[in-house]
């Protein structure tokens, strides 16, 4: 056995047996340290990584258990083996509850300590590996809900992998339903900032103040029904990613609010005075032209500047049709999770999939899926299946010029049409029409509707 | 180059013919001269008497001081220790030019045949000598840098250096070029 990669830190308040352990442990060719108590030992702890700590039970100040415990939480990965002079049941009880590899009795058998050694060598082998597996499989999963063999989408890719190492404001631009939240999401999963916390917010549900709150948080008594102080979204998402959609959506006011934010990245809460300093890497996206919108008065320029630090643009499905046969493949494979169903598509059902024009993009084609596997009798879905048959067109919410038509029909229509703008997303949809997603089901039934917006043209952004 | 010696600190007399073929069998493993130093000094105070062993780090220090020139291995039958282990074959300075070895647990009792344990005092010196030049323990198949905690992991070693520890040997100088 040798140990020439692993890491080993030897923790005893006696010197002699530091140097000993530490003597025999260097002639296997272990790189080992020592620290002469316990509060040393969570230092280098806290500094350097470590694959093995032989930890010396009882030590005054901070005992070996008290160790233990750190390491547990600063480095789970390595195995701590507890040194003791006294073979209580009890302490080696307590210290393997508390997540100890092993203990030794001191003074140790030179066959035990040698096979122990042998022991945690071979599982922090398996450790590495593990960590090495994970990484391979993170890699090979990149962008993994973004699935594509288009090059334009290769270039999306990459320039997003490329972002997300790193910390600048990137903006997301694409059509309705094309990925932008999965793409942010996963650049979040890819950046330095994958362990802090992701929060999405679509700037186009709320009116301005409640926007304004939600994003900034208030003080108590800032306004009517503000009873309590309350966090915004730049402080949920501290240390972590904010996504900010449809932020072509937001009024000037916030737009100013959003600008001194970004440029003094500090911000203060509703009815509040403190700054409180930002620490966020914001991620935002629209499928409006904010470069027109900019032109005609309606989008800050300097905003403008600001986010669009790192364009990012997703290229609609119609766009990269050859990616439809892969996409169906992942959805299916997913719905085959979530329904324990296996399907497949027939090969006149594909070529449907292929004619379809997808204003509502990869969430469309996701719906479109998902009702052909509940719909379909067998295991095969039928064109019929689909419900893509082009409706006659016209323009949403109108009718043949002098015909009246009941509240109901026009209701119906409404809805139709703003679920196919969402492409089917109901929460979207209901945030649109104002009312709850529970209202929205129970119309959606009513009017016996698709998700995706039956009879309506299909819609664009 | 100086010599390496072999030295007898043990309690009762050595056989003259088993610790000439100690050095022998270092002379080749090492392909450096290894002389006896015959001296009838002993370690004064590396007895433990809680644990009634010797301590490796006692014999080792006084060695540094008391020995001849060069690198020095001292043989012993008394059982050795070193504090966080119930017993040690032997023990070196890594790099350094002291190293001791024991009998004392190589020849258990019932062994039928005593040259079995002199074999083994002989890779045991090697090994510890091994040290001296620098080796770590090894996992060559075979290697005698391999390390023993029982008896019968010593048996399983040949006496002699693989050839990337016996390069490693020539390097630091303990073989003649």
């Amino acid at each position: 056995m040798t140990g020439e990669n692993t890491r080993v830190l030897v923790v005893d308040d006696e010197e002699i047996v530091r140097e000993s352990l530490s003597g025999w442990l260097h002639e296997d060719g272990f790189q080992v340290s020592t620290a002469a108590d316990g509060r040393i030992a969570v230092e280098k702890m806290k500094g350097e990584r470590w694959n093995v700590m032989l930890v010396d039970l009882k030590m005054p100040g901070m005992d070996g258990l008290q160790v233990l415990e750190e390491a547990r939480k600063l480095q789970p990965e390595a195995a701590v083996i507890m040194m003791t002079a006294y073979a209580t049941v009890d302490t080696a009880v307590t210290a393997m509850k508390l997540g100890a590899f092993d203990y030794l009795v001191k003074p140790f058998d030179p066959e035990e300590l040698s096979l122990l050694m042998q022991k945690v060598v071979a599982q922090q082998s398996l450790v590495r590996e593990n960590a090495v597996l994970r990484m391979a499989l993170k890699k090979e999963h990149r962008f993994r809900d973004l699935v594509s063999k288009s090059a334009a989408m290769q270039r999306v890719f990459e320039l997003a992998q490329v972002a997300a190492r790193s910390n600048s404001t990137i903006l997301v631009l694409g059509e309705s339903g094309s990925g932008k939240e999965v793409l942010a999401r996963t650049i979040h999963e890819e950046s330095q900032r994958a362990e802090g916390p992701f929060v999405a917010m679509s700037c186009a549900a709320l009116t301005e103040t409640l926007l304004e709150s939600e994003l900034f948080g208030h003080e108590k008594g800032s306004f009517t029904g503000a009873n309590a102080r309350r966090k915004g979204k730049f402080e949920s998402a501290a240390g972590g990613t904010l996504f900010l959609d449809e932020i072509g959506d937001i009024s000037p006011k916030l737009q100013l609010d959003l600008l001194r934010v970004l440029e003094e990245r500090k911000f203060q809460r509703v009815g509040g005075n403190d700054p409180i300093d930002v620490d966020v890497r914001i991620i935002a996206a629209t499928n409006k032209d904010l470069k027109k919108a900019v032109a005609d008065g309606s989008f800050r320029e300097d905003l403008f500047y600001r986010l669009n630090v790192i364009p990012v643009t997703l290229p609609p499905l119609r766009e990269r049709k050859e990616d439809i046969p892969l996409l169906v493949e992942h959805f299916l494979d997913r719905l085959e999770a979530e329904m324990k169903k296996r399907v497949k598509v027939s090969p006149e059902a594909m070529a449907s999939l292929l004619a379809h024009d997808w204003p509502g993009n990869v969430r469309e084609l996701r719906n479109v899926l998902e009702r052909g596997a509940v719909v379909t009798q067998g295991d095969v879905i039928k064109p019929s299946d689909l419900g893509l048959a082009p409706a006659p067109a016209r323009a949403p919410g109108s009718n043949a010029p002098g015909e009246p038509v009941s509240l109901d029909e026009v209701e119906k229509r409404h809805i139709s049409d703003v679920l196919a703008h969402t492409a089917g997303n109901v929460s979207h949809a209901a945030r649109l029409l104002g009312i709850d997603r529970v209202t929205l089901y129970n119309k959606i039934r009513k009017y016996q509707l698709r998700r995706d917006g039956e009879d309506a043209d299909p819609v664009a952004g | 180059m100086e010599a390496t010696h072999l030295w007898w600190i043990g309690e009762k007399e050595p056989g003259a013919r088993a610790l000439e073929h100690v050095r022998q069998h270092l002379e080749r493993a090492l392909g450096a001269p290894v002389r006896i130093w015959d001296d009838p000094g002993r370690p004064p105070d590396a007895y433990d008497h809680r644990r009634k062993q010797w301590s490796t780090a006692k014999i080792l220090a006084w060695l540094g001081t008391v020995g001849p020139p060069g690198k020095v291995l001292a043989v012993t039958d008394q059982d050795l220790f070193i504090p966080i282990l119930t017993f040690v074959f032997g023990e070196a300075q890594l790099n350094g030019r002291a190293a001791v070895v024991s009998a004392a647990r190589l020849g258990e009792p019932g062994l039928p045949d005593p040259r079995v344990a002199l074999e083994r005092l002989a890779k045991e010196s090697v090994h510890e000598l091994g040290h001296c030049f620098g080796l770590v323990h090894c996992d060559s198949p075979g290697c005698v840098m391999g390390r023993s905690s029982s008896a019968r992991d010593v048996d399983k070693k040949r006496g002699e250096f693989c050839s990337r520890c016996r390069d490693r040997v020539v390097r630091s100088g303990g073989e003649s070029q």
